[in-house]
């Protein structure tokens, strides 16, 4: 019995004093932390995935709450009622801009980009890019290694096994802007979602003559200007043989669409002309034959 | 016999066309000259469209200090500025001249006589080089006048004549000495004058013993130059492993050059360009190339105008293989790939290879077994293992950290690994990436 | 022409070594072991091997295909290595179910747990064999001595080895000593021991076709051995009574097995050969002191499984000489 009594008198007094020590440790050694920090860091996705610039989302939250304004800081990743809350926590002003996504610039596909040449060499855009100008004879599209894909943290990028092109899932993607980044080529950019999601923009980024732009790929811009033309917003430019249209200018008519020769410019997100109601279209947006890829990831 | 200490390997030679004259090849029909042939910053042309042009005419102007002219190895009209996919797999800029009959530049001398003696000074002989557009010839393309003017603090006591020709298929430079040993002396000998200095060792590999015979027979009068048979292994024509087997010292890692070790290198296709420039008033306009391979029927050298596309070197050695896999320009260790046939020769280019595609095709990535062989081949002494790890990791620091900045993309690491890596692929663009920080840092202080 | 070209970079030939290739030339360089064995041990040798090696290729098979879903890894043969150590550090007559838990350990834990191979820390054979050493002491530390081909299997008849009998000498039992099998006996393999550690001679052959075939290179065997010789060496000239002369170290127990094949495994031996060379002299230093000092008889397994950890390390510390480092 006398035992049982030393054991927990001795094991009990050797935890007492411990955790004396250990307490005393703590409030000696306290970090003062402001609570705010640990407020935002419970409303943030927790991802980590650097769109923001921070080195992870517990820096993010640092700044936010050190710094004087919300300049500078956004995290794409939060839907924008969380950025008020986050702002708020804070005591900042908070101005949202427009939510964007990520948009892969090229309809190159195995169809409508002859693949010359076959490139084995190590599986990285990065590396590819550096070597030479690819399979294709367009020098500026997609190389398809995947360096977006393998660089996403919300899964919202994937490889298309048959047109050898990348494809965003809108739902998930954030517009944290590391696939942009990742891209060696700036094929894929980031642009406003506007209404629905509705967006018109160039689907090419070759910057190469027009003959060369046409023979490299039948789907390519070759800088004729009609869309330029044709745009009653001037939301469209021209330069270096390739057309651009200004995510903050264009108003969504899709006149450019309709003039361009090469089905170079997709509409995603639109529902059918009222003409061609009538007929049975496979839920495929314009006049676009092969450069359905975002329009299937948008059904 | 002398040779490199660390690393290396035995690829190999198949010097198919070792005992093959040098044969020339016919005029193109258009000749193509991309601006940027050499290190440093691109020639900028100066001729237009329709201008009339004669074998020896300078198109193109040197781009800025370290740049080299451009002259036409043909005559005819400039057909357009347009752009060429050259060795580099790349487009860029080039003159393209249609070629009408092959009248010379009057200046030029065209007879064979061998031209003994020059009253040129040491700068004029810079002058002459520079105007003749001279850059080194092993495949780096370093601008010659700018090599052979080393920095003020270095003091050259050696020059060192690099025919080691260590990449398998390569005969160029072994025929070029063969058949042109006297010019290849006076070339020496001129050189010498221009650096100031009276040591020249001529570095032979050993699988190429009736060179080595030669140029000791013809150096035996001859004070001041050595002949150095040195063991047949590969890397051994690098700069670097050269100096070292020559002179047993060692290049310190980049900024530094062998200049700071006292020794300035030049490929013997070099010295023979510039015994034609300093003698024969003749500017860079043609070259010895090997056009080989396992699958071609005529492997042969053919001493070949600079622009001519590849496509006719190809045809005159019996045409590309069915077999083919890949087109390379230069060597199998560290020749450029070559998208088609259109490109052009151009003065790095010192082969053309077909391999076909059961050698050139790489197998499947496997996991690294750590196996040590990577490391034991790296004549850098390097950890390529670590560094492609480290450049697939995105950690520039770790790769600076274990000198990724000091490897010459020789290619034997992947050449020997069992697991199929693509190492140098990984490495290069760690070093791609590395050497930005390092600029950006540079530039900061 | 009938292909499109290739456009990946330099090098654009490889001179044609391949995992597998490594891989069958070990197993050819452990095939005179395993002659010897059976021609010492009987057919217990050869049913041991043979139950280790299906053992270990059957466990890889199913973990990649069914556990890891991925594609099996077999084809490279590096379970068949594995199986051939991991019987060749067994004495001959383990029972089967010993041998096939001892496979499950080496490949699932040593092996894939890590990710497979070129990710394990730790020698999967060894992993195996300490695991069972420790499970099943009494039959890993009973082994049968030599009685040719006609032995049995089960029923063999056991003895001391001569690390056994240099371990009581060391205690002070000198009649053990006469006991001790002749330096030829040892070095032909005619003693009791583990299946694959007995023949020295035949262990010897194999590093012979290790070095020619360049699978591995003299660093890591020289290094052990001449450590343990040195350190035998110093112990034998201060007191020759308590501590036998070194050859008896380098033809005892698992040393020659150990030096030859364990320890020269790829993925956990050090990377560089400065690295190698301090590799060695760790596992000689841990050997000799387990031998002498430990209460095991032999150390070799232990000391190479610590030195499997330190492995990391010198990677860290060792590097190569670079070129040009003297002159910077």
């Amino acid at each position: 019995m006398s035992f049982i009594l030393t054991a927990v008198l001795v094991l009990g007094s050797i935890g007492l004093v411990l955790g004396l020590v250990l307490y005393a440790v703590s409030r000696r050694f306290k970090v003062e932390e402001d609570p705010r920090v640990g407020q935002i860091l419970e409303l943030l996705p927790a991802a980590n995935c650097g769109g923001c610039g921070f080195p992870g989302c517990a820096a993010f939250a640092e700044a936010c709450v050190k710094q004087d304004s919300m300049d500078g800081l956004k995290c794409s990743a939060c839907k924008r009622e969380v950025m008020q809350k986050v702002a708020a926590i804070a005591g900042h002003e908070i101005e949202l801009g427009t939510e964007q996504v990520a948009v892969v610039r090229c309809s190159g596909s195995c169809a409508n980009r002859a693949s010359l040449r076959r490139y084995d060499g190590a599986q990285s855009c990065a590396i590819a890019n550096m070597m030479n100008g690819g399979e294709t004879d367009c020098f500026y599209g997609c190389l398809g290694c995947g360096d977006c894909v393998s660089v996403c943290t919300f899964d919202a990028i994937k490889m298309d096994p048959e047109t050898g092109l990348p494809v965003v899932d809108q739902e998930k993607c954030t517009a944290c802007g590391k696939c942009a980044k990742a891209c060696p080529r700036n094929v894929i950019e980031l642009r406003n979602r506007n209404k629905m999601d509705r967006r018109v923009y160039v689907s090419c980024v070759n910057k190469d003559k027009g003959p060369v732009a046409k023979k490299a790929c039948d789907v390519s811009c070759i800088g004729c200007g009609k869309c330029v033309k044709a745009c009653a917003f001037e939301a469209i430019t021209l330069e270096n043989n390739l057309a651009y249209i200004d995510p903050e200018k264009c108003r969504l008519c899709r006149k450019c669409v309709d003039e361009c020769p090469q089905h170079s410019i997709l509409a995603v997100n639109f529902p059918p002309k009222r003409e061609e109601a009538a007929v049975e279209e496979p839920a495929v947006e314009a006049q676009a034959p092969v450069n359905s890829v975002e329009q299937q990831s948008a059904e | 016999m002398k040779t490199f200490k660390i690393g290396g390997v035995h690829p190999e030679p198949n010097k198919l066309t070792a005992d093959r004259k040098i044969e020339t090849l016919a005029l193109p029909q258009q000749a193509v000259f991309p601006l940027s042939q050499h290190i440093g910053a691109p020639a900028v042309p100066c001729v237009q469209k329709g201008d009339v042009v004669r074998v020896g005419t300078r198109i193109a102007e040197p781009g800025g200090f370290m740049s080299a002219a451009i002259h036409s190895s043909v005559s005819g009209k400039v057909a357009k500025i347009d752009t060429v996919v050259d060795a580099s797999g790349l487009r860029k800029p080039a003159i393209f001249i249609d070629v009408e009959g092959d009248e010379w530049e009057p200046e030029i001398d065209r007879s064979d006589k061998l031209v003994l003696q020059t009253h040129k000074t040491r700068e004029e002989i810079l002058e002459c080089i520079k105007n003749a557009g001279i850059v080194g010839m092993g495949g780096a393309c370093f601008p010659t006048h700018v090599k052979l003017c080393p920095p003020k603090e270095c003091t050259i006591d050696t020059l060192i004549i690099n025919a080691v020709e260590c990449e398998p298929f390569l005969t160029a430079d072994h025929r070029l000495i063969l058949e042109c040993p006297d010019q290849i002396i006076i070339g020496i000998k001129i050189i010498l004058k221009a650096l100031g200095v009276d040591r020249a060792v001529i570095g032979i590999e050993a699988n190429k013993p009736d060179a080595i015979e030669l140029m000791r027979s013809k150096t035996a009068m001859v004070s001041g130059i050595e002949v150095v048979p040195l063991m047949m292994k590969y890397p051994q024509g690098g700069e670097k492993q050269l100096i070292e087997a020559v002179t047993g010292r060692q290049v310190p890692p980049p900024p530094a050059l062998p200049a700071n070790v006292g020794c300035v290198v030049q490929n013997v296709g070099t010295v023979y360009a510039i015994y034609e420039a300093v003698m024969k008033n003749k500017p860079l306009i043609e070259r010895v190339v090997t056009v080989t391979g396992k699958s071609v029927k005529n492997p042969c050298n053919l001493k070949v105008r600079m622009g001519t596309p590849v496509s006719q070197l190809i045809e005159y050695a019996g045409g590309m293989p069915e077999d083919t896999g890949k087109l390379v320009s230069g060597g199998p260790m560290m020749g450029r790939p070559l998208l088609d046939e259109t490109a052009p020769v151009v003065k790095g280019t010192s082969g053309v290879l077909m391999i076909p595609e059961n050698e050139a095709a790489r197998h499947e990535e496997r996991n690294c077994i750590r196996c040590t062989k990577c490391v034991q081949a790296c004549p850098m002494g390097l950890e390529p293992y670590l560094l492609a790890s480290a450049s697939k990791a995105g950690d520039w620091e770790c790769a600076e950290e274990n000198w990724i900045m000091n490897c010459i993309e020789c290619g034997c690491c992947q050449s020997t690994c069992p697991s199929r890596r693509p190492l140098l692929d990984w490495v290069r663009l760690a070093k791609n990436r590395v050497g930005g920080i390092i600029r950006a840092r540079n530039a900061k202080n | 022409m009938a292909q499109k070209l290739i456009i990946s970079t330099s090098p654009h030939i490889h001179c044609g070594d391949t995992i597998e290739r490594n891989m069958k030339w070990v197993i050819w360089a452990l095939m005179p072991a395993l002659m010897a064995s059976i021609y010492v041990f009987g057919v217990g040798a050869l049913i041991v091997t043979a139950t280790s090696v299906l053992s270990c290729i059957f466990f890889e098979w199913f973990i990649t295909r069914f556990i890891l879903k991925r594609p099996s890894t077999i084809g490279d043969l590096s379970a068949v290595i594995t199986g051939l150590l991991l019987a060749f550090n067994l004495p001959s007559n383990l029972p089967l179910y010993m041998i096939v838990v001892g496979a499950l350990v080496a490949i699932g834990i040593g092996k894939m747990a890590f990710g497979g191979l070129g990710n394990n820390p730790f020698n999967p054979a060894l992993v195996g064999r300490v695991f069972l050493l420790i499970s099943f002491p009494a039959k890993m530390t009973s082994w049968p001595v030599p009685a040719g081909l006609t032995a049995s299997y089960i029923d063999a008849q056991t003895g001391a080895t001569p690390l056994n009998l240099i371990g009581q000498i060391a205690g002070g039992n000198t009649a053990a000593a006469d006991q001790l099998p002749g330096l030829g006996d040892l070095f032909m393999g005619n003693t009791g021991g583990c299946i694959g550690e007995v023949s020295a001679l035949m262990l010897l052959i194999g590093l012979v076709v290790l070095l020619c075939s360049k699978v591995i290179t003299w660093h890591i065997p020289v290094s052990i051995l001449a450590t343990v010789t040195v350190l035998t060496g110093t112990m034998w000239l201060i007191n020759p009574v308590l501590y036998v002369n070194p050859l008896y170290h380098l033809l005892s127990g698992g040393l020659m097995l150990g030096a030859i094949f364990m320890a020269t495994d790829y993925v956990t031996s050090p990377m560089t050969f400065k690295g190698m060379i301090w590799y060695g002299i760790g596992i000689g230093f841990l050997t000799v002191v387990i031998r002498c000092f430990g209460s095991y008889p032999e150390g070799m397994s232990f000391a190479i499984l610590i030195m499997n950890a330190v492995t990391p390390l010198i990677n860290n510390w060792c590097k190569p000489k670079r070129f040009g480092e003297s002159q910077k």
